[in-house]
């Protein structure tokens, strides 16, 4: 079991090497120091001299990969590609353009953004999960119809419609909870009810459907029929046998997703103000700051393959049968 | 009549190019039983065929808003013409009164009056008061008339939509009546009664419900702006209406960039295994592995760098807008072709195992003939549900990616871009919505329509699901 953890995190350095590869490519060759220079400055400002002052405030008037000017193993350190992207395997991710350390950043924005994202997640499956069970449990019946159609009337409805629907009803036409903020401790919680309420009624149409399909699968299934056979009632061939192993796809792909819950939701932090992951890389794709950017893809992959070997751990763990070798 | 100067976008080309092709296929697919029979499951479904009515509706109002030119202008001699900078489209065309009939701000659905208060001239004095609008309702003379011209104009155009799908009908039931070789009566019963051999009563009913909507519409649009307008002054519903191609542009071109791709890599790492097979799983984990929306962003950001320092190669506001456009659906079609593919590797690893692919190799078939002939056609309903799930997804994507700015051309018609900017209206007093309410309307419709249809193609066509319902 270590033997294959260990392996598996060995196979993770070539994807995440990959990774930064990929956007130093996309940042530094395809679009070049000057070309975010010329475009932070703004039109009015470009003169040679301004690029470069740009480029020396930011760190960025090095070679790319190669420095000949220095010599000994400086040739290779002293380079964007050492400065700015392998030094993220080490999570240094130098300052974003407004100054401040990106690594503070993070480590102190983690917080707000998991108190939306960890609730959204464990609710929403619960309520997912009993309504899909709902449903099967009145499968081929009128309700279970219009329970399918209910979730693809819900999964038709963008995410956004459903913030600034739960802002405009809740918030401000009602006054039942804040519109926007967060604050720590206790206090916090009247900030944090209507993003999580949000979330969750945003996710039940395509959440509910796909389980209701999982369960639908394990219920054609041998063992049921020998459930039934042996005189079990309806619930308890559902609860004891269909919701047990219907939960190990559902479980396990849930996993997947458990690191990146860190990451925050974009789009529901900015609406809401919460000064999480989300909120900050959308900031910094409208002021076009690249570091910020660069970091944030970093530490999003690094997150999905920590939830790729999570997945693969927990498979072994929930199902016998799974070998890990 | 002026002269014009017919301009085919990048995307434009590729969408007429895209119907080109469906319509090769389906000419394919008609002469294949064993492919049409799917479809006929398909056809027979009222929920499928009554959302595909309705895609239809938005395709038509989509291809129409497809064929741009550019119009002479009125002062230019005729034998040296010269062309207005303004691209439009024949949808453009035909809804002119929509466009041109713009008022000074914002202004309530079927309203005839400003909604914000104005210094206006009334019996020689100036009072602060709601000023009647250039165009809605101006030919109204009293307020109190308003209501009743509503309810007439709606009344008549449903009438007109009704008079026209009886029209249809009858033609309808002529040519099944010769088809059958029923006689009339017996064909109307079991069009009545709901047993002919496709939906006919929903599908009947749908052509008259959308016929009587858009002569409702069409009606009313002619003295009104039935969805009011926005902060400039202009029309919500036909800023509605034309992001109806954005939309459908983003949810046809981008799995056009991903089918190639999805296909290509799936197949070639489930058939050849090794080396060929680790490689592509390497490069899909790669880029699976970096958020969606980042990636995305990154590369819009860097498509904008481009247009910003190349601006002579684009000599319209148009053609840079639709680069932009087109280059959103590569960039989301080359960060989204990886589920696909992985699903494609999947299963030309179990085919490939199979007794007819292994005969074939023994055979002595080449590679390239065993994955045409074996291999892809019992891979086809696989891309086909792809296609038609991932559409739905697209075009709410295209909202959220427009919301954040690395969306459409912020000048673009979108959806998106309506949420974007009608979204602080909220906070205004009094409330502005009916932007919001406009572009939930549509995209609603269109995703809900695309997700009804997907789903009857996935239940006709995924083998697995063929014993349940």
């Amino acid at each position: 079991m270590l033997a294959y953890i260990l392996r598996r995190l060995l196979y993770a350095i070539p994807i995440l090497i990959g990774v930064n590869l990929l956007t130093f490519t996309l940042f530094f060759v395809v679009n070049t120091p000057d070309d975010m220079a010329r475009l932070q400055l703004g039109a009015k400002h470009v003169t040679p001299e301004a690029i470069d002052r740009w480029k020396v405030e930011h760190g960025y008037d090095k070679p790319l990969m190669l420095n000949a000017a220095a010599t000994g193993s400086a040739q290779f350190t002293d380079t964007i590609f050492f400065k700015h992207s392998a030094a993220m395997f080490v999570f240094e991710f130098g300052k974003g353009d407004d100054g401040r350390n990106i690594g503070n950043e993070i480590r102190t924005r983690m917080g707000p953004s998991l108190a939306i994202a960890l609730p959204v997640f464990v609710i929403g499956l619960l309520v997912n999960v009993s309504f899909a069970l709902l449903m099967v449990f009145f499968r081929a019946t009128y309700l279970d119809l219009w329970g399918v159609v209910l979730c693809v009337v819900l999964m038709s409805i963008s995410g956004l419609f459903y913030i600034i629907a739960g802002q405009y009803f809740i918030a401000k036409l009602w006054n039942l909870l804040p519109i926007s903020g967060f604050a720590g401790g206790i206090d916090g919680i009247r900030f944090i009810l209507l993003p999580v309420l949000v979330g969750v009624v945003a996710g039940i149409g395509s959440g509910s459907r796909w389980y209701r399909t999982i369960f639908l699968e394990e219920i054609g299934k041998d063992y049921v029929r020998t459930a039934r056979a042996k005189g079990l009632s309806e619930g308890r061939v559902l609860f004891r046998h269909v919701l047990k192993n219907g939960m190990i796809p559902i479980l396990t792909g849930a996993v997947v997703v458990l690191p990146l819950l860190f990451m925050g939701s974009l789009i529901t932090e900015s609406f809401f103000g919460i000064p999480g992951l989300g909120s900050y890389t959308i900031d910094a794709i409208q002021a076009q700051d690249f570091a910020v950017v660069r970091a944030m893809v970093f530490l999003g992959s690094f997150l999905y393959i920590v939830g790729l070997i999570l997945t693969d751990i927990s498979y072994s763990w929930v199902d016998p049968r799974v070998r890990l070798q | 009549m002026n002269s014009i100067q017919p301009v085919i976008l990048w995307t434009d080309a590729l969408i007429f190019a895209l119907l080109l092709a469906v319509l090769v296929l389906v000419w394919l697919i008609r002469r294949q039983e064993h492919l049409l029979a799917p479809w006929r499951v398909v056809a027979q479904r009222p929920m499928a065929m009554g959302a595909a009515l309705v895609l239809g509706a938005f395709v038509v109002i989509g291809l129409l808003d497809s064929l741009h030119y550019r119009a002479q202008l009125t002062d230019s001699p005729a034998d040296a013409p010269q062309y207005s900078v303004e691209v439009l489209s024949v949808f453009d065309a035909l809804t002119s009164e929509l466009r041109s009939r713009q008022e000074k701000t914002y202004s309530a659905p079927l309203a005839m009056q400003l909604y914000a208060k104005e210094f206006v001239e009334r019996d020689g004095a100036t009072v602060r008061d709601y000023p009647r609008l250039q165009y809605g309702g101006a030919h109204l003379q009293r307020a109190d008339e308003r209501l009743s011209d509503i309810t007439r104009r709606t009344l008549v155009g449903a009438t007109q939509g009704g008079l026209a799908s009886l029209l249809l009908f009858g033609l309808l039931a002529g040519w099944q009546v010769r088809r059958t070789r029923l006689a009339v009566g017996a064909w109307l019963a079991a069009w009545r009664q709901g047993s002919l051999n496709w939906p006919g009563r929903t599908v009947v009913l749908m052509v008259a419900l959308l016929l009587m909507l858009g002569g409702a519409l069409a009606q009313l649009a002619s003295g009104y702006h039935v969805f009011g307008t926005d902060k400039v002054g202009q029309d919500v519903l036909y800023i509605s209406l034309k992001s109806i191609r954005t939309g459908l542009v983003i949810g046809t071109l981008t799995t056009l960039v991903t089918l190639p791709l999805a296909i290509g890599f799936g197949i070639t790492a489930g058939y050849f295994r090794g080396w060929v097979d680790d490689i592509i799983q390497y490069l899909y984990t790669v880029l699976n592995s970096i958020p969606g929306v980042l990636l995305i962003a990154a590369a819009v950001l860097i498509v904008q760098v481009y247009i910003e320092s190349n601006p002579d190669i684009f000599d319209t506001a148009a053609a840079r807008a639709d680069i932009r456009l087109l280059a959103l659906c590569l960039i989301m079609g080359v960060t989204s072709w990886t589920g696909l593919a992985r699903l494609l590797r999947g299963e030309s690893l179990k085919l490939r195992t199979l007794d007819y692919v292994e005969a074939a190799r023994a055979f002595g078939v080449s590679n390239v003939r065993i994955i045409s002939r074996h291999i892809f056609p019992n891979l086809f309903h696989l891309v086909l549900i792809a296609i038609v799930l991932d559409f739905s997804g697209l075009v709410l994507a295209e909202a959220v990616l427009s919301y954040i700015g690395v969306g459409v051309d912020p000048a673009m018609y979108s959806w998106g871009n309506m949420i974007n900017g009608a979204r602080l209206e909220l906070a205004r007093e009094p409330v502005v919505w009916w932007q919001l309410g406009a572009a939930f309307a549509f995209m609603f419709t269109l995703v809900l329509a695309a997700n009804l249809f997907a789903d009857g193609v996935r239940d006709a066509f995924d083998p697995r699901l063929g014993g349940r319902r």
